[in-house]
Parts: C-alpha cells; sequence; structure tokens
C-alpha cells in the first residue's frame, strides 16, 4: 500500500517534468525550423495570397516587402511570446493599406493563411513521429490562434480609430455657431439631423448664446432634408432652453416637406418662431433687436 | 435664526432687489428664501426683483416650482421678476423634464436682467408682466 502509493507518486511527478522540458525545446526547434525554410514558406505564402485573389491593391514588389515583414514578425512572436512587437507592426501595417481600401476579410485572410503554410510545413516535417507532432502542434497553435487574433484586432481598432476620427471632424465641422451681429447668432443645418447631431446642436447652441451673449438666434434649416418626430421634438426644447438663457430663436427655411410632416406627426410648434427663409429671418432678428432698417434704396426708415 | 454662511444673499439697488443664490438649496432653504424675498420686498417697496442663479449647475422640480411661484407672489405685491444667469446644462435638463419657468422673464444675466425691468418698470407702472425678456 505505502509503496504503491510512493511509486505512483514518483510516475505522476516525473511526467509533466519530462513534458515541460520537451515543449520547452519544442518551441526553439520550431522557430529553428521555420527561419530555416524562409524563403520557401514565404514564398509558398504569398503564391497562396495571389491565389486566393488577397491584397489585389498592393503591387508585387510591396507584396514581396510586406509578406517578409509579416513573416519576419510572425516568427519572432511565436519565439518571444510577446503579442507587443506585432500589434505595433499591425497598428502600422493597418493605417498604411487601410486607405488603400484593403478590406478586414483579406487581412484575417493572409494571416489565416501563412497559419496554415507554417502548420503544413510542420506536419510535413513531424509527420513520422505522430506524438511530437502533436505536441509540436500543442505549442504552435496557442501562439498563432494569439497572432491571428492581434493582427484582426489591430485592424479593426485602426479601422475604429479613422471612422471616430471622421466623425470627430464632420461634428465639428456640422453645427456652426455664427455671429452675424452684435448679440445675433445664425446655425445654419446642412444634411440630415439624427438624434446625436441635434443633442450637438443644443449644447453648441446654449454654449454659443452664453459665449457670444446672443439675444437672438436663427436656426436656418433649409439645408436639412428631413425631420423626424424625435428630432423636432428636441428642436422645440432647445429653443425652450434657448428662452430660459434669455435667447429668441427663430426657425428659417422649413422645407414644406418637413411643414407637412411636423404638422402630420403632431409636433406642437405654437411657441417656435417661425420664418420663410433666411432673409425674413434675419430681417425679424434684427427688427428684435432694433435695428434700423435701410431700405433697398438705403434710405433709412 | 442662524443659518451658517450665506447661502442666499439679498441685495437693494435703487427700486429693485437682488437675490443671487449662491449654491444648492434643498427645499426648506429655498422656503426659507421665498419668505424672505418676499417679505423684503415690501419692506424696500421695490419694483423689481432679479433671482441670479448661475452658482446653480442644478435645479430641482421643486426649486423651478418656487421660482415660479415667488414671481408670482412678487407681481401680487407689485415687484416684476426676472430670473437670470441659467446656465446651458440646467437650461436643457429643465425643459427636458418639463419644468420651464412658465411666464416668468428670462435673461441671460445679471445686465440683461437690469435692463429688462428698466424696460418694463417705469414710474410705478407695470408693463408687459408676462413677455419675456427677449420679446421686448
Amino acid at each position: 500500500m505505502d509503496n504503491n502509493s510512493t511509486l505512483a507518486a514518483e510516475v505522476v511527478s516525473d511526467f509533466p517534468s519530462l513534458d515541460e522540458q520537451d515543449e520547452n525545446q519544442l518551441l526553439p526547434q520550431l522557430v529553428a525550423h521555420l527561419r530555416e525554410h524562409r524563403t520557401n514558406l514565404r514564398e509558398e505564402w504569398a503564391d497562396r495570397i495571389k491565389g486566393s485573389h488577397l491584397l489585389d491593391a498592393m503591387t508585387p514588389q510591396e507584396m514581396s516587402a510586406e509578406t517578409t515583414s509579416v513573416y519576419d514578425n510572425y516568427v519572432e512572436v511565436l519565439e518571444t511570446g510577446s503579442v507587443e512587437a506585432l500589434q505595433h507592426y499591425a497598428r502600422d501595417l493597418s493605417e498604411r493599406i487601410i486607405p488603400r481600401g484593403v478590406e478586414t476579410h483579406e487581412v484575417v485572410g493572409i494571416v489565416l493563411l501563412l497559419r496554415d503554410v507554417l502548420a503544413r510545413s510542420l506536419f510535413e516535417k513531424y509527420h513520422q513521429d505522430f506524438a511530437k507532432l502533436n505536441n509540436v502542434l500543442d505549442a504552435y497553435e496557442p501562439a498563432a490562434n494569439r497572432i491571428a487574433n492581434t493582427v484582426a484586432v489591430s485592424f479593426v481598432d485602426e479601422r475604429e480609430r479613422v471612422i471616430r476620427q471622421q466623425q470627430d471632424a464632420i461634428r465639428e465641422l456640422s453645427t456652426p455657431v455664427l455671429p452675424v451681429r452684435e448679440r445675433l447668432l445664425i446655425l445654419p443645418i446642412i444634411g440630415v439631423l439624427d438624434s446625436e447631431r441635434a443633442r450637438q446642436l443644443t449644447e453648441q447652441l446654449l454654449t454659443g448664446i452664453r459665449t457670444h451673449r446672443a439675444k437672438v438666434v436663427v436656426i436656418d434649416i433649409t439645408g436639412a432634408p428631413d425631420v423626424d418626430e424625435a428630432v423636432a421634438n428636441h428642436l422645440v426644447q432647445t429653443v425652450d432652453a434657448s428662452r430660459l438663457m434669455g435667447a429668441s430663436v427663430i426657425i428659417t427655411g422649413l422645407s414644406p416637406e418637413i411643414a407637412q410632416t411636423l404638422v402630420t406627426i403632431g409636433v406642437d410648434l405654437s411657441k417656435m418662431n417661425t420664418i420663410g427663409d433666411l432673409q425674413g429671418g434675419l430681417e425679424e432678428a434684427e427688427r428684435l433687436l432694433g435695428y434700423d432698417l435701410a431700405g433697398p434704396g438705403g434710405q433709412v426708415g | 435664526m442662524d443659518v451658517g454662511p450665506a447661502l442666499v444673499s439679498i441685495l437693494r439697488q435703487g427700486r429693485y432687489l437682488i437675490a443671487s443664490i449662491h449654491t444648492a438649496l434643498d427645499d426648506s432653504e429655498m422656503v426659507r428664501f421665498q419668505h424672505d424675498l418676499i417679505q423684503q420686498i415690501g419692506r424696500y417697496r421695490s419694483r423689481g426683483v432679479i433671482i441670479d442663479v448661475a452658482a446653480l449647475d442644478v435645479l430641482d422640480s421643486f426649486g423651478s416650482r418656487t421660482l415660479r411661484d415667488i414671481a408670482e407672489m412678487a407681481r401680487l405685491r407689485g415687484a416684476l421678476t426676472v430670473i437670470v444667469g441659467i446656465q446651458p446644462d440646467v437650461a436643457f435638463a429643465m425643459v427636458k423634464l418639463g419644468m420651464g419657468t412658465g411666464s416668468v422673464a428670462t435673461a441671460l444675466d445679471l445686465e440683461e436682467g437690469l435692463s429688462y425691468l428698466d424696460d418694463h418698470v417705469s414710474n410705478g407702472l407695470m408693463l408687459g408682466d408676462s413677455a419675456t425678456a427677449t420679446r421686448a
């Protein structure tokens, strides 16, 4: 009984250490193998990429340069297990190729192809020794998966960063608050007014009233093709909030479609001061501000 | 009754009273403020009241209702009220929650409020008590 348990303990303790040693040596072996056959494997990979019609936007020279550096990075990550360098490289690569119209599936595709090419070469090398092949794949697969994951995530991250940047740019451009006269602001709205933009418009208008000490604001929606109920209600609330800050709002340029929509969906616009076009709106605003209007001939009334 | 540091200051400026709220008031402080202000309108025979809420970054429904009530009470006591200095965030939050200031006049800041009162309070005669400052 005693003897048996000691024996079992020894056996149990012996096996993992052997395995560990084995695996510790396997990865360097594997990396050495991949380095040794670098040229062949890389070319095979490039052929497969071409065969699958991925990265068609790139010239052969670019392709060769990129595949070489991706390959080297790949092997390096396998060796060191650190994905940071690869992350950096993938971000850099994405930055270069996104403007050229390279799609996410292409980037993921080439990384998966490389994974496949390398796995096949490992099969070929170790196919006589099935147990060893198993161990090699145990070491290779998780690392390869992690690499594929990292590259895909970096690419998508970069994409999203670009999109965010563009959204910011559009946002800044989309709702300018323009002072035209002392205490008179104009907000021309061009393009679709969705709820996010409407929210932003409110924010900019209210802070604009504060900074420019505006008494009258003209919101011109000639350039807005459509308004839904939520946005219309939001506009009404914006007008009310402006009033609380001591400014009155004139809305101009309601298109026939918008006018019909608003009345049909039953938005309460009774408190809104609306005027047909921007010109009329400005005249009304100047009247509110107490400017004397000159007629067309320049005679002051 | 001692309430520590002043939460509200009520100053006399000619025929007007200027009440500045320095910090968020709870309900009982708000009621006390209402009481003090209405009392002082009579004592100083004021014709106009400016309530400055520029220091507030939040105004609850009780607060805005009290402000509306004060304006109505002040009107009964012969003074015109204008609320000034509502912050952008506060203004939008109030509208979102459906608690505007009703028919009470509002103006951007103290200066605007004073000029509004100057326009609407004249020699014992009150004009346009329900108009806003901007529709002057």
